[in-house]
């Protein structure tokens, strides 16, 4: 392989891979809490369809990205209702945010499909814009979310292991009954874990919107949402081995483009499926592993103290 | 049986106010007195043992004394001083502690993030370091020596005691209540349990601990109250007390004293043909498993051999292991003279194996099925019919079982869940012992029975005996076993370690080899 | 004794219970809907007239309905039989494609062979390639190795995919089309429609598979044994019931269900095959048999219930000028309602 080739493939997989690593963090807090929100699409799209349309109102990105923020913890804090205070069944409530998410971001988009919008302003560090090498590609050149996407992948990290709070959330996820023994609020610790999460996957979607593509589609994300459950898994709910994971995967999804605009035979059908094929060898081989890695309660209903 | 209020010339000798005290508890569940006047006082620097059958309210009062369960009526007194406890949180906040039988334990995370979850007074960025040397400070004053950074999953039954009582004193408790806390302990970590104990106390920490052992008590306690029914019928001073007293105040005056009984008569068939056979049987083990090591063992028709065995013996995976849900990795298994090495628990059942499990609801039962398809569901192959089940023939067979082992049966429509759980052990039994099963093989049968229920499944094995078939039991309970076997043997650690035939032993000398505590005997 | 739990007889009440459900989610369904157009602006009553005359008012709108209703009952199935073993399989939408693929090669091997052979041939291909696409995953979770729920949400993007490569690769028609599509099926290997609309013989499908699900759970020894598993599999285990084999075959049976609303929409609809086949019929056809508790009565009604509201969002975009993609939020407040309704509401029984 040719360096511009490589090159391009690495700067491709960061675009791509920057919504798949909000989006994956979003959900590794929330599962760490011991919910699985299928929904995460759903989540993605209202905030990519959020951000646009307040961007394209406003004319100010800044502003559509805060929004997609909120929207997405909005989103989240409605799926923390059905599954916290009213302790249903996760999955189905999952799927019916991820319909809920479709439509709703139907909604919200319509009247701005075509809209043109300026999107997230990008930097490229001086010393770094006069090398050759980088000039030719969309290396070092990022928007902030882009550049903050490594350093919020450590923090997440540093939030869930060496905070008393994270200490509380990894502790509902694994055996609430535990937690609610040691006096901790597991419900107050849920509703705050999928808050954040959703912030994160609001931010997700303003990513395709505000950046990558700077257009609104109904379901643009095009199962990004679930992509990153799986990413989730694949890195065993651990934050920083998510970065490796959406560099990944992204990169499946930038060598889709490359070889496409190349002329390559190989068919981007075949290689849209490497995401989920590989999530699944690398589940096959991890096997009693990562059972072990999953938060014990994860997708269970915590009914309070017995 | 001294009441607690004529102990004074003890309470003289001991100045300060108790550091708990319960006046007058009394808590009731529907019809049932779990708690009647019940007074308890717990002095600063005492192991108080708190003893009684199951049912006597030791639990609910121990949990009163947390604020886990409220009161109807009754005061407790902190010092002195009376207290209100909402929840667990407010005994905690007044240094009330206590270890549960099940513990609250994570077991992914590690002993140090688990205390740390456990105290209040952490700063938002948990200081590792400094959790750690508090851990570590506690660990050599009492004798709870733990790698602070192992996950508690890899931890031992007795080290993760060990962890949950850091937790309390770490959390500033100085009163420790432990609920049963030697029923899941091999008796070496017993003894070191209860050397934390004497530790604990001469750092002027008070111990209030629950069991139904009344032997341990004798070992350790300063102080044993005992209950019965609700009430609290006795008081007893270290020295005051011996096995009798105990036993008597515990069971009422006209109770027996529970000791070996007289053994019964084994039908003498000298010619009896094998019904089971392990030659060299071995299986392997994961995780928190044991493995069994070559065990030879030969059941006979007409005979009850009785396996005893402390926890973590193997006794689990044996069963496992018969019944087919076990492989075996090397080794044989013989049912009958086949070789039943490779057969399926389908075809092991269908020989002729009937399993008593100690849980029948989770082992053997399906809740939310009716009675008569849990029947149905456990006679295998024998009433399929075309696509169905021949439910006339099931019904008919079922109500003949039933009738012979003198059961009432139950409507066969209502939810098997519904049933209590005497009623549903009787479901269980009828349904295994209707078709005259060669071998029962009995896992802990008795646990969690009540007296009667329980006397009644020891006569049902003994008949079964009678009528000529083979009986395993496989339990923890020496006096059970004592009644019931013809042959014992003892295992540890996987490996047969001693046999003996009816009346020719002694419980101590079996107890010491069911704990390893010394070599293997007439093996 | 003392036992005084109530005995549960719901052979008479079934029914009803089933009716209640199904009129009540209705009514929610119909206030959703229409504070939904309120909100947006538009006028409920015009779109609840609207929907009415498009779905029950003539003999075409009911025959529609039962178009729509062919593979949501199909895929509600494929949810609801391993469910009653525990299992969840959210992975319908994948091995629908998948039973179309199977079913459009098996009608592009033979284009030659007779109805009467090509027919029972290409159902049976879709039935396999259904089954073959959630054996997969059932032998993961039979063998303790994957979760089946991650295992089937997973492969349910790989088949769509696979039937892309088809459509756009060796199967593309050389007509020239506006979409990217494979070329006719032979007619032998059509389903056969009735008088005159497009309902067709898959109708008799789903309703025979609902019907062998209902005889299976209730009456044979087959559906005692996966009923006991769904309840208990550790006691299933100890009690000889092989519980490994009936999980593999209960997924296989599921899939193939689904696979058969696949040969289905691509036979009996679209005459071909092409990317878009399914509007996520999988995903329905979990909801259908989770709002329905798995019941078949209950997958009935919901099946036709969720029928009217598809179609509804049709006329929601033609009519009223929303986008079909609002329909969803008529789903999901739906599910909302009953979710959270009270706790553990809507869980199998």
């Amino acid at each position: 392989m040719t360096t511009p080739l490589l090159l391009g493939l690495l700067a491709g997989a960061i675009l791509s891979g920057t919504s798949l690593l909000y989006a994956t963090l979003g959900e590794t807090l929330v599962e760490r809490s011991g919910i699985v929100n299928l929904g995460l699409e759903g989540v993605l799209l209202v905030g990519a369809s959020v951000g646009f349309a307040i961007t394209a109102i406003s004319g100010n990105a800044w502003f559509g990205l805060m929004a997609a923020a909120a929207a997405g913890a909005l989103m989240n804090s409605l799926f923390g209702w059905l599954v916290v205070t009213r302790k249903a069944n996760q999955l189905a409530s999952g799927l019916a945010m991820m319909f809920f998410g479709f439509g709703a971001s139907a909604l919200i988009g319509a009247p701005y499909v075509g809209a043109i919008i300026t999107g997230l302003p990008k930097w490229r560090p001086v010393w770094l814009a006069d090398l050759d090498w980088v000039k030719s590609t969309t290396l070092f050149n990022y928007d902030l979310l882009t550049w903050l996407a490594v350093p919020v992948a450590i923090l997440v990290w540093w939030i869930l292991f060496a905070t008393r709070w994270g200490l509380g959330v990894r502790a509902v996820g694994e055996m609430p009954a535990a937690a609610f023994a040691a006096g901790r609020n597991t419900a107050r610790l849920q509703y705050q874990a999928l808050l954040y999460g959703g912030a994160l996957g609001g931010l997700a979607g303003a990513h395709l919107s505000l950046s990558l593509t700077l257009t609104w589609a109904e379901y643009m994300t095009a199962g990004r949402g679930f992509i990153a459950i799986a990413l989730v898994i694949f890195s065993k709910w651990n934050p920083l081995r998510a970065i490796a994971g959406a560099l990944l995967f992204g990169g499946a999804e930038a060598m889709e483009l490359q070889l496409q605009a190349r002329g390559s035979p190989i068919s981007p059908f075949v290689l849209g499926m490497l995401p989920y094929l590989l999530t699944l060898v690398v589940l096959l081989a991890w096997g009693g592993s990562r059972r072990l890695a999953a938060p014990a309660s994860l997708g269970r209903t915590f009914y309070g103290a017995n | 049986m001294a009441a607690p209020g004529e102990l004074l010339d003890v309470e003289a000798r001991v100045p300060a106010t108790p550091m708990l005290e319960a006046r007058g508890m009394c808590k009731r569940y529907g019809d049932v007195k779990a708690a009647d006047g019940v007074d308890l006082r717990l002095n600063r620097g005492e192991i108080h043992a708190l003893v009684g059958e199951n049912g006597a309210g030791k639990s609910t009062l121990s949990k009163i004394l947390y604020g886990f369960v409220h009161p109807d009526s009754g005061e407790i007194l902190v010092s002195g001083k009376p207290v209100v406890l909402h929840s667990p949180q407010d005994a905690r906040a007044l240094g009330i502690g206590m270890v549960f039988q099940n513990f609250t334990l994570i077991p992914p995370l590690s002993v140090l993030e688990n205390i740390a979850l456990f105290l209040t007074d952490l700063p938002p960025v948990v200081r590792h370091e400094a959790v750690e040397k508090r851990i570590h400070e506690f660990a050599e004053r009492f004798g709870l020596g733990v790698d602070a950074r192992a996950q508690v999953r890899q931890l031992s039954v007795g080290d993760q005691q060990k962890v949950e009582i850091l937790k309390l004193l770490l959390a500033h408790a100085r009163v420790l209540i432990f609920d049963e806390p030697t029923k899941v302990l091999a008796p070496h970590e017993v003894a070191a349990l209860f050397r934390v104990f004497e530790a604990l106390k001469g750092e002027g920490y008070s111990i209030l601990f629950i069991t139904h052992k009344i032997r341990e008590v004798l070992a350790c306690a300063d102080r044993i109250s005992v209950m019965r029914h609700g009430k609290m019928v006795g008081s007893f001073v270290a020295g005051e007390a011996d096995m009798e007293k105990l036993v008597a105040t515990m069971f009422g005056e006209h109770a027996a004293v529970r000791s070996i009984e007289q053994p019964s008569p084994a039908p003498s068939s000298p010619t009896s043909r094998p019904v089971l056979e392990l030659r060299g049987a071995s299986c392997r083990a994961s995780g928190n498993e044991t493995a069994l090591n070559g065990l030879d063992i030969r059941i006979t028709e007409g005979e009850i051999v009785g396996v005893a065995g402390v926890s973590g013996s193997g006794q689990k995976e044996l069963g496992d292991l018969i019944l087919g849900l076990r492989p075996l990795a090397g080794g044989s298994k013989w049912l009958c003279g086949e070789d039943a090495s490779a057969w399926s628990i389908a075809r092991v059942r269908e020989s002729g194996v009937a399993f008593i499990p100690e849980d029948p609801l989770t082992m053997a039962a399906f809740p939310g099925m009716s009675v008569r398809e849990n029947l149905a569901l456990g006679t295998g192959k024998r009433y399929w019919h075309g696509v169905t089940i021949a439910w006339q023939a099931l019904e008919a067979a079922m109500a003949d079982s039933f009738r012979a082992l003198a059961f009432p049966m139950p409507p066969l429509d209502m939810p098997m869940g519904a049933l209590s759980g005497g009623n549903l052990q009787r479901v269980v039994v009828a349904r295994e012992m209707a078709h005259g099963p060669k071998l029962v093989l009995a896992l802990y049968p008795t646990r969690g029975l009540d007296v009667l229920s329980a006397a009644s499944l020891r006569e049902l094995l003994l008949r079964a005996r009678g009528q000529g078939n083979a009986v395993l039991l496989i339990t923890d309970d020496l006096d059970e076993l004592a009644e019931l076997s013809d042959r014992l043997l003892v295992l540890f650690a996987g490996a047969i370690v001693g046999e003996f035939k009816r009346g020719a032993w002694q419980a101590e000398e079996v107890g010491l080899l069911m704990t390893g505590s010394r070599g293997a005997a007439n093996v | 004794m003392s036992e005084t739990a109530t005995i549960i007889s719901l052979r008479g009440s079934r029914a009803m219970h089933a009716l209640i459900r199904f009129i009540g989610i209705s009514a929610v369904a119909l206030s959703v809907f229409g504070l939904i157009l309120l909100a947006a602006g538009k006028s409920p009553l015009s779109a609840y007239a609207d929907t009415f005359r498009n779905t029950l008012a003539s003999a075409y709108g009911i025959s529609e309905l039962l178009v729509r209703m062919t593979p949501l009952l199909l895929a509600a199935v494929a949810v609801a039989l391993p469910a009653r073993l525990g299992l969840i399989n959210v992975g319908g939408e994948g091995q629908l494609y998948m039973g179309a693929f199977f079913a459009s090669w098996g009608a592009f091997l033979f284009p030659n062979a007779p109805a009467w052979l090509l027919l029972p041939f290409v159902t049976l291909m879709g039935f396999l390639g259904g089954a073959m696409w959630a054996v997969i995953p059932g032998i993961l979770r039979a063998r303790r190795l994957v979760n089946e729920t991650v295992a089937t949400l997973l492969l349910n993007y790989v088949s769509p995919l696979i039937v892309s490569y088809f459509v756009f690769g060796p199967w593309r028609t050389t007509e020239n089309s506006a979409y990217p599509e494979t070329g006719v099926y032979p007619d032998a290997a059509l389903l056969p429609s009735f008088f005159g609309t497009r309902v067709h013989a898959g109708l008799l499908i789903s309703l025979a598979a609902l019907a062998v699900y209902w005889l299976d759970i209730e009456k044979t020894r087959w559906g005692l044994q996966m009923r006991a598993i769904g309840g208990n599999s550790g006691a299933a285990q100890r009690l000889g019931i092989p519980v490994p084999f009936w999980i593999v075959t209960a997924m296989a049976i599921g899939g193939g269900f689904a696979g058969l609303a696949g040969m289905g929409e691509a036979m009996g609809i679209a005459g071909r095959l092409r990317e878009s086949l399914s509007p996520g019929y999988g995903y329905t056809g979990f909801l259908i048999a989770w709002l329905a508790g798995g019941r078949p009565l209950g997958i009935l009604f919901m099946a036709f219930l969720f029928a009217i509201i598809t179609s509804a969002g049709d006329t929601l975009q033609i009519s009223q000028g929303l986008p079909y993609a609002a329909v969803n939020i008529l789903l999901a407040a739906i599910l909302f309602v009953v979710l959270a309704r009270r706790p553990s509401a809507g869980t199998h029984p």
